[in-house]
């Protein structure tokens, strides 16, 4: 296929193509990953294979604060630098953070299913992470109708930074509220990993490994391409420019 | 100027614009009440299910009401430009937050101070008994959903879908302030001792803290053009 100059312009401006290798390791992983959980790791006594969505349950959820977290951070950068790249990040993060806190939500809901016989219970840790998707959700609301500019991405990022200082105590007042979910295996007083089978432990690592990889993966994915389009409304801008006409596309009105 | 003065000055505008208009009172009031009448169609509660039911009865009025309050918080100043004029206020910009947020508070703990006695009247529960804790929980409550309202409010006026936005912005941050408020009023209404109700009155001092704190940083950032 034939690549114009053009192309090669915004290519160079959007950052090396590095998201490809991370795909595949993140792909690779995960199929190690499930060939784990399904095959290496034992049988839960109680919960029979239902358990295994845990090994996709766990590291979604993990994905989800983690990119959440990177929100945050990348929020304050915005807010103090005004540098594109933070909001990129900022608004990348978001998007896959949600994705994963969806998965999280829907492999949760169907393993309660099997372990609780109930879909939905208004445990605490249940419903934080329900409020967390419901404030994430929102800010992508916010990115779509926040307005020209850069106004979107402040007001985005004023978000980010709210709804990050707001998980604590969405959190403390559920656990006032009321308090099924299980209680942590991984990380515990009597040591990390104790409640756990050690093929269990392995296979979940594994997991949460493949995970973070994909997400990192997803992210810089994004990333390049909302990058790519903020260098391609910028050439055409340009272009019109010449032509003696103005012309916005993107994810940024470019002035 | 100092900054309580700025404050004081900010919020007798709010407060000489509304005496004038009556626009934002009258529609929270009136709002209140409705939202009172149309709980008790849906639940046509019995006076031992009315104690249960009236917490989550009194926040979600109050919730929805503040809501009605606070998308006009902003609308004139931007209809009008006014928003212009008060970037020209020589203070503190942030100053204008705390005067916008006080000018919400005192508008919403007047609605408060209709809709209790008509909750009270309308359900047969005696709340009179309970009026101190109850007053205290309402306002910490009151000035948590204030002081996310007034940052949401000054973002939503300047999006696409305005008043529509900033319902889904306040409610899940200020899910805390709801569920500590619905629970600690209950408890109150039931005659629990004071001291069960506690931790529900710290969540709602922090975050009263944390956001007035919050807010008062951040609103900078809101008033760019």
């Amino acid at each position: 296929m034939a690549v114009t100059t053009q192309e090669r312009a915004v290519a160079a401006k959007a950052g090396p193509d590095r998201p490809a290798t991370l795909i595949w390791l993140g792909l690779g992983l995960i199929v190690i990953g499930q060939f784990m959980a399904l095959l290496y790791a034992p049988e839960e006594v109680t919960m029979g294979n239902a358990q295994r969505i845990f090994y996709v349950h766990v590291p979604s959820a993990w994905v989800g604060y983690l990119a959440f977290a990177v929100v945050f951070g990348a929020s304050i950068g915005y807010l103090f630098t005004r540098r594109r790249s933070f909001d990129l990040a900022a608004y990348a993060s978001t998007e896959v953070g949600v994705v994963f806190t969806t998965l999280a939500i829907i492999s949760g809901s169907v393993w309660g299913r099997y372990a609780w016989g109930t879909w939905w219970t208004w445990d605490p840790r249940l419903t934080t992470t329900f409020m967390l998707w419901l404030i994430y959700v929102v800010s992508l609301m916010v990115r779509a109708y926040g307005g020209a500019g850069s106004q979107a991405a402040r007001f985005a990022a004023v978000l980010g930074v709210i709804g990050f200082l707001d998980i604590p105590l969405i959190h403390l007042s559920v656990v006032w509220w009321r308090s099924l979910h299980p209680l942590p295996v991984v990380i515990r007083p009597e040591g990390f990993g104790s409640g756990l089978h050690p093929a269990m432990l392995q296979a979940l690592l594994v997991n949460v490994a493949a995970f973070t990889v994909l997400y990192v993966a997803l992210f810089s994915v994004r990333r390049r391409q909302m990058a790519a389009a903020d260098a391609l409304a910028e050439l055409k801008n340009e272009d019109h420019r010449r032509a003696g006409t103005q012309w916005t596309v993107g994810t940024q009105e470019v002035s | 100027m100092g900054a309580l003065s700025a404050v004081r000055l900010l919020v007798w505008k709010d407060l000489t614009l509304e005496l004038r208009t009556k626009e934002i009172l009258t529609a929270m009031a009136v709002f209140a009440l409705l939202s009172a009448v149309i709980f008790n169609f849906a639940f046509s509660p019995s006076p031992a299910q009315a104690v249960t039911l009236l917490p989550g009865m009194l926040w979600v009025t109050l919730a929805f009401a503040a809501t009605l309050g606070l998308s006009r918080s902003f609308v004139l100043e931007r209809d009008q430009q006014c928003l212009e004029a008060l970037r020209l206020f020589p203070t503190d910009r942030s100053l204008i937050y705390l005067g916008k947020a006080a000018a919400n508070l005192l508008f919403l703990l007047l609605v408060e101070a209709l809709i209790l006695p008509a909750m009270a009247v309308i359900s047969g529960i005696a709340l009179l008994p309970h009026l101190l804790p109850l007053a205290l929980v309402m306002l910490l409550g009151s000035i948590g959903l204030v002081a996310v309202g007034t940052i949401f409010s000054a973002m939503s006026v300047n999006t696409r879908i305005r008043e529509v936005l900033l319902p889904v912005l306040l409610f899940p941050i200020a899910s805390p302030v709801l569920i500590s408020g619905v629970k600690a009023t209950a408890g109150i209404l039931a005659g629990r001792p004071l001291l069960e109700v506690l931790p529900g009155v710290r969540i709602l001092a922090v975050f009263d803290v944390m956001f007035v704190v919050l807010g008062y940083v951040i609103f900078e950032f809101l008033l760019e053009e």
